[in-house]
């Protein structure tokens, strides 16, 4: 079976971002990138089926500007076989996002596709369950087991309640959540293999893809300052001020 | 404008947050109707009935839906789509399951999580981690967006005289089906409805000191929640996890214990109104947001605040 990943650059989940002056978008400038945490979840889940003998050939797909080839790499030097980049402006919406990946699909036939359940950045949790609908099949969203048994894969999903367990016909779209596995770091023998392995360029004008949006950004703000609170020297006067001050509890 | 909110329930009981939605919806302005999905949820479509400001419940009530697979439900809202201006589902994962397919299939982008309505095409939501906040605005014919329930209030339950009908053939969801589900059981309220929560994290040490945690919030009446570190370690489960990638809470009280304060722990509990942090890192992100700071071991003062309570 054939597994399609898809991988997108964001900002590292460690930076403190920062809005710009004219408050038209966050600052992106000078700061450090990543593959996505979630992103790299899904190679690492890929990886493992193809050591499992369930996986015969990993494609990495990530859309952006060149500089994503770098989140590509790292993916090839975790474990996938090669990389496929399509080249858009910066950071289309989900829809075109599904689309592009929709037409990719549609030429590799993988049997899986792995996305994380959302980026660390859009925070929208949407490309997975649009490229699903796009193909019209089915999904499994915020996985934390993968089994797959022939034609069948079996997930658990994080639900608000708790876990539920559905079993899904391949070909099939899972997205994944941070408890599905602990990735892998990548070694630099394999880092020096991966600049070997293929790397495809493509448009989206080549897959036939319009790259638009009907969501306009009008404008970016910090979130509302918590004034500086105080520190209290015991439990009693935590206490006091809970009831007297803030008055939450009784 | 004519709004669809698509009820969040377990075909017993209406959750709280479809309030939260509708009341969202309300500030759009126009009629509101709600979509009720499930089996034998009758009860369901009554109690949706009753909330104050709604003037239809349609409801698809069909064996097919029993646990509101992603595949066929999705299909069914695109069938009773037409018409609609706005189609509005809680932020929970459930609606965020579902209604990007339903984005999809109608050819639209959605709008995730949005925490403010400025109008009726124009909407805020928190961005990287909740660390910025963006306004958006939608041009797409219609406007299909999930709702963070601990940014608005909800609206009343009673007071109101929908009219109920029936919608939607069955759709099957063929290629893919229910196994089974582990929901935790709990006597304490729902994390994301608390006005009071107690948070539990790394600093725990272990699951079985969590105890201690159950004691305090027993005595408050608050639900209890973790960091991230306290799920992966195992100490809890995952659907206690408080934070970007797990629920959003905005108690009128947030105690966190043994947190340090990461920023994707904060995403989650930040607008809480009151919050304390007790830590013995006195250096620790958490003391930053904390209205009320307490510097000390947590297995000295828990039982003790516990006590004084």
């Amino acid at each position: 079976m054939k597994i399609l990943v898809a991988v997108k650059r964001v900002i590292d989940y460690n930076v403190k971002v920062r809005v710009k002056a004219d408050k038209t978008d966050v600052d992106l400038s000078n700061v450090k990138m990543a593959m996505n945490p979630f992103c790299e979840i899904a190679v690492e889940e890929a990886v493992r089926l193809k050591e499992k003998g369930i996986a015969d050939e990993i494609v990495v797909v990530s859309i952006g500007s060149k500089a994503c080839q770098e989140q590509i790499r790292t993916a090839l030097a975790l474990g996938a076989d090669r990389g496929i980049q399509i080249e858009t402006q910066e950071s289309p919406d989900s829809l075109s996002v599904a689309k592009l990946l929709a037409k990719v699909v549609e030429e590799e036939q993988p049997g899986l596709v792995i996305l994380g359940k959302q980026a660390i950045d859009s925070d929208n949790n949407q490309t997975g369950q649009m490229l699903a609908a796009l193909l019209d099949r089915p999904q499994a969203t915020f996985a934390s087991e993968v089994v797959v048994d022939g034609d069948k894969v079996k997930v658990t999903r994080e639900i608000d309640g708790g876990l539920q367990t559905i079993e899904l016909d391949l070909p099939a779209v899972i997205t994944t959540d941070l408890r599905l596995n602990e990735p892998r770091y990548a070694s630099l023998p394999n880092i020096m293999k991966a600049k070997k392995k293929p790397l495809d360029v493509k448009t989206a004008e080549e897959l036939g893809v319009v790259v638009k949006s009907g969501i306009t950004l009008l404008g970016v703000e910090p979130p509302a300052e918590r004034q500086a609170g105080i520190k209290v020297s015991s439990v009693a006067e935590l206490v006091d001020k809970l009831k007297n001050e803030a008055k939450v509890v009784s | 404008m004519s709004i669809l909110v698509i009820a969040e329930h377990d075909n017993q009981v209406l959750k709280p947050v479809t309030l939260t939605t509708v009341a969202a919806a309300t500030q759009v302005g126009g009629d509101v109707d709600v979509l009720v999905i499930g089996s034998g949820c009758q009860g369901v479509a009554e109690q949706a009935a009753n909330i104050a400001g709604v003037s239809r419940v349609r409801v698809a009530d069909h064996a097919d839906y029993t646990h509101q697979l992603a595949e066929n439900t999705s299909k069914l809202v695109v069938s009773v789509a037409q018409g609609y201006t706005h189609i509005f589902a809680p932020a929970t994962t459930t609606g965020k399951n579902m209604l990007p397919r339903v984005a999809a299939l109608l050819d639209v982008n959605q709008l995730s999580d949005i925490s403010a309505v400025v109008s009726a095409d124009t909407f805020k939501r928190s961005i990287y981690a909740g660390n910025a906040v963006a306004t958006v605005q939608s041009c797409d014919a219609v406007k299909v967006a999930t709702v963070r329930g601990t940014a608005f209030d909800a609206v009343a339950a009673e007071g109101g005289s929908a009219t109920i009908e029936a919608v939607g053939e069955a759709i099957a969801s063929q290629r893919s089906r229910f196994v089974g589900e582990e929901l935790a059981v709990s006597d304490r309220p729902e994390l994301t409805a608390a006005s009071i929560v107690v948070s539990g994290g790394r600093g725990m040490g272990n699951g079985d000191n969590f105890n201690i945690l159950y004691a305090l919030a027993d005595k408050l009446g608050a639900a209890v929640g973790a960091s991230r570190a306290a799920v992966d370690a195992g100490f809890v489960p995952n659907d206690m996890q408080v934070g970007q990638t797990g629920k959003m809470v905005a108690p009128d009280l947030y105690i966190a214990v043994g947190i340090s304060g990461a920023i994707q722990h904060l995403a989650g509990m930040k607008d809480s109104k009151v919050i304390v942090a007790i830590n013995k890192d006195e250096d620790a992100p958490i003391f930053q947001v904390a209205d009320y700071g307490l510097v000390a071991d947590l297995f000295d003062v828990i039982p003790e605040l516990e006590a004084a309570l």
